[in-house]
């Protein structure tokens, strides 16, 4: 069994800890960082409750351990509402009602944040696709299609602004 | 669920992993992208000792068409093959597989060596590749060899490489002129496996059958190709007629479990549409459509 030192950014702030080498990055996130806002749905690499973004890109952090993440940049849920105002993806939950219990939301927003770094302007099959990851067992999927289209307009109309 | 103790390497070279692995023979794993061992780990169905993790082999990450062949090394990321234009163009068996496999956030980190080297039935590469007659390359403490990929698949998760070799690249020869090939996998949810999926690739001369390679999905125990079903298509008119009696002929060649997914009569007749919708899709994209 070994143990190694690992190091990342995560959402904008560098910590080291050192874990065993079995730890998941999930688990790393939650337990030894406090930061709950990623879930743990499935633990069968199903439902992408616990989607983060490593270096920009989202993957189920059940299924990668936390030491493979030594060096790399990661962002959840909690990195998104910058000095307390709510990213244009969380504010498309609230205004579309993108959720209902809320379990999969935060692995809904960083999903779409993910594709939406590459594709600003998707379709709604594009979005579709894009979530296909991602399990929601309340909301029949429209209302959350709604909130990442509301998302993706707000953040097209305030890049055009600038 | 939380896997057992192993020890770790994030090795930097080919060779270094070479030599751990040769140095850890019998009790270690190689870590690709993880996206079948991990959940195999934390159900306690594998636990190895020592995990050999090759992400940070950024060299054996490339789709690169050379001369008669597309050369992917093992550690491309199945989005990187969606991505990808060569693939799009020349490569659409292909194309539509990568399409298919698991789910986005899956593909962001799964690798197209892995899902190979894993020789999981289940799996949707290995179809893809028999039915492209692909070319697994291995390296190992004696240098590189090639292996056909009719001669890789030797058992349920068990592949035709040696403990000591790491597998590097995968190799699919250009389609020529006049060939189409499509996958269509029928799965009850996005990420489950296929209840049943097929690959074809085919030439047509005219509207006769030149060559043909079909793979299926999920309906063995062991990844296959529906040689029957080939034979039916050969040298015979692409038309209806011979279309249905290849897809019967899969059907019944096809060896399914039965399982959530459905009986094994279910599983034959998927099969068997499966099978011949690959080829009326197959046939449309030799005759240069979509």
């Amino acid at each position: 069994m070994s143990e190694h030192e690992v190091t990342v950014t995560i959402n904008g702030e560098k910590v080291t800890k050192t874990v065993e080498a079995r730890t998941l990055l999930v688990h790393f996130i939650r337990e030894d960082l406090s930061l709950t806002g990623t879930h743990i749905g499935c633990d069968t690499t199903s439902c992408g409750a616990c989607t983060v973004l490593v270096c920009g890109k989202p993957v189920k952090s059940c299924t990668m351990f936390a030491v493979q993440a030594d060096g790399a940049d990661i962002e959840t849920i909690e990195g998104l509402a910058a000095g307390g105002e709510l990213h244009p993806l969380q504010e498309g939950f609230w205004e579309k009602h993108g959720l209902q219990c809320g379990y999969c939301t935060p692995g809904m927003i960083m999903s779409a944040k993910g594709f939406l770094a590459e594709n600003p302007t998707p379709t709604e099959d594009e979005i579709r696709h894009g979530i296909s990851g991602n399990l929601c067992r309340c909301t029949g999927y429209n209302k959350i299609v709604e909130a990442i289209q509301y998302a993706a307009e707000k953040l097209q109309a305030s890049e055009g602004g600038e | 669920m939380i896997p057992g103790a192993f020890d770790y390497h994030s090795p930097t070279s080919l060779d270094e992993a070479l030599s751990l692995l040769k140095q850890h023979s019998g009790d270690a794993k190689i870590l690709a992208g993880g996206q079948s061992l991990i959940p195999a780990m934390r159900f306690r169905l594998a636990v190895p000792t020592t995990l050999i993790d090759i992400n940070r082999l950024a060299d054996l990450r490339y789709i690169e068409e050379r001369g008669d062949h597309l050369a992917i090394g093992a550690m491309t990321l199945e989005s990187a093959l969606e991505d990808a234009a060569v693939v799009g163009q020349s490569y659409v068996l292909l194309h539509d597989t990568a399409a298919v496999i698991a789910d986005p956030l899956v593909r962001n980190m799964a690798t197209v060596g892995g899902n190979i080297a894993h020789a999981d039935p289940a799996n949707d590469h290995p179809a893809t590749m028999l039915a492209y007659n692909a070319t697994v390359v291995a390296k190992g403490p004696n240098g590189e060899r090639t292996i056909a990929i009719d001669d890789f698949f030797t058992g349920l998760f068990e592949n035709a490489l040696a403990e000591d070799e790491i597998l590097t690249e995968i190799r699919i020869p250009k389609p020529s002129a006049g060939s189409g090939g499509a996958y269509t996998k029928f799965e009850r949810k996005v990420g489950d496996y296929a209840i049943s999926a097929a690959a074809v690739q085919l030439r047509l001369d005219g509207n006769t059958v030149a060559e043909v390679r079909i793979g299926l999905t999920n309906v063995s125990a062991v990844p296959m190709r529906a040689p029957d079903a080939e034979t039916a298509l050969l040298g015979r008119p692409a038309d209806a007629g011979t279309i249905e009696a290849a897809g019967q002929a899969a059907a019944a060649e096809s060896d399914p479990s039965p399982d959530l997914r459905g009986s094994i009569d279910y599983k034959r007749d998927v099969t068997r549409v499966m099978v011949k919708r690959s080829i009326e899709k197959a046939v449309a994209r030799a005759k240069g459509g979509n």
